[in-house]
């Protein structure tokens, strides 16, 4: 059941605490956002961003900025090319903001890993053009604070990953 | 320039190839076909990277650098770039390519270095 659950692959709901602020009615909670783009190599730029408009109401350095579009990259660019093997397909997108974290998700219904520790592991690619090089969830874990990564063959794959923004 | 697309420069026996201001998977797409078709055709035993317009890079980047030096490094060649910005060095940095390419201000620099 608990399996079957995470292989449903459903995207992040945006489970919002909608209060008002009494002093000036502004939405108080998790802000945040959710789309899904086809899975085309050109709409890799335009993930990176949105996601880079949607966090700068967080102030980000220009690093930090830097830092989630590259991990943003990876993770489309992987569900581009190895979940849809470049045919297309949907790939879905989720930002949310609480206090001074983001958390971005990007989810594929694709092929899915198999061996998602070996996936997972630096310099470990399953491209055979020798145009990769198996840095993808590297640059993720080190460019953002945490990396969560779920995946069912046959069914797809979810990324999860967080940011302190602003110390 | 057209700056979504690569373009070269041959320089004697040097390749100079411009980059895309974004070096990524899109992007990165011809690069291998059309490189492969210049080295075979010329005596190239170095390449030059411009990254001067270049102002994202992600592990496609890293890619297409890796699989170039190794290709040079069988044939006794060698890969230098120049022109990097904040963003393209912590991608090399934190890729382990700052160790195997070495990085000029430059075009003067990457061109005379020996
Ligand atoms: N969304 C996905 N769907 C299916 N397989 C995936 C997905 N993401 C990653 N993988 C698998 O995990 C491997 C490692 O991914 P990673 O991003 O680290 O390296 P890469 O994409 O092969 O190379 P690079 O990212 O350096 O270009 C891939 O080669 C692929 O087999
Ligand atoms: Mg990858």
């Amino acid at each position: 059941m608990e399996q079957e659950r995470k292989c449903a692959m459903e995207g992040e709901g945006m489970e919002q605490e909608r209060r008002r602020d009494g002093k000036n009615g502004e939405m108080l909670g998790t802000d945040g956002f959710q789309m899904e783009m086809e899975g085309f190599s050109r709409n890799e730029e335009f993930a990176r961003v949105v996601v880079a408009v949607f966090m700068s109401r967080m102030n980000p350095t220009l690093e930090e900025l830097d830092d989630v579009k590259t991990a943003v990259s990876e993770a489309v660019t992987n569900a581009v090319i190895h979940g849809y093997q470049n045919q297309g397909g949907k790939v879905g997108i989720a930002c949310s903001i609480a206090g001074n974290e983001l958390t971005v998700t990007v989810w594929d219904q694709g092929r899915g890993i198999a061996d998602l520790k070996k996936a997972m592991e630096p310099m470990y690619t399953t491209d055979r053009s020798g145009e990769r090089s198996g840095m993808g969830f590297s640059f993720m874990e080190a460019f953002m604070d945490h990396l969560e990564v779920e995946s069912c063959p046959g069914k797809g794959t979810t990324v999860r990953m967080k940011k302190r923004i602003g110390g | 320039m057209n700056t979504n697309t690569f373009t070269y420069e041959p320089r004697g026996q040097m390749l100079v190839i411009h980059l895309p201001k974004e070096l990524d998977h899109h992007n990165c797409r011809n690069l291998r076909y059309e490189t492969d078709l210049l080295l075979s055709e010329n005596y190239i035993t170095r390449i030059i990277f411009d990254f001067s317009q270049t102002e994202f890079m992600d592990s496609s980047g890293i890619g297409v650098l890796l699989n170039r030096y190794k290709q040079m490094a069988g044939s006794g060649g060698s890969v230098v770039l120049y022109g990097a910005g904040a963003q393209v060095r912590r991608i090399l940095h934190v890729g382990g390519l700052a160790r195997l390419v070495p990085c000029f201000e430059t075009k003067e620099a990457a061109l005379t270095c020996s």
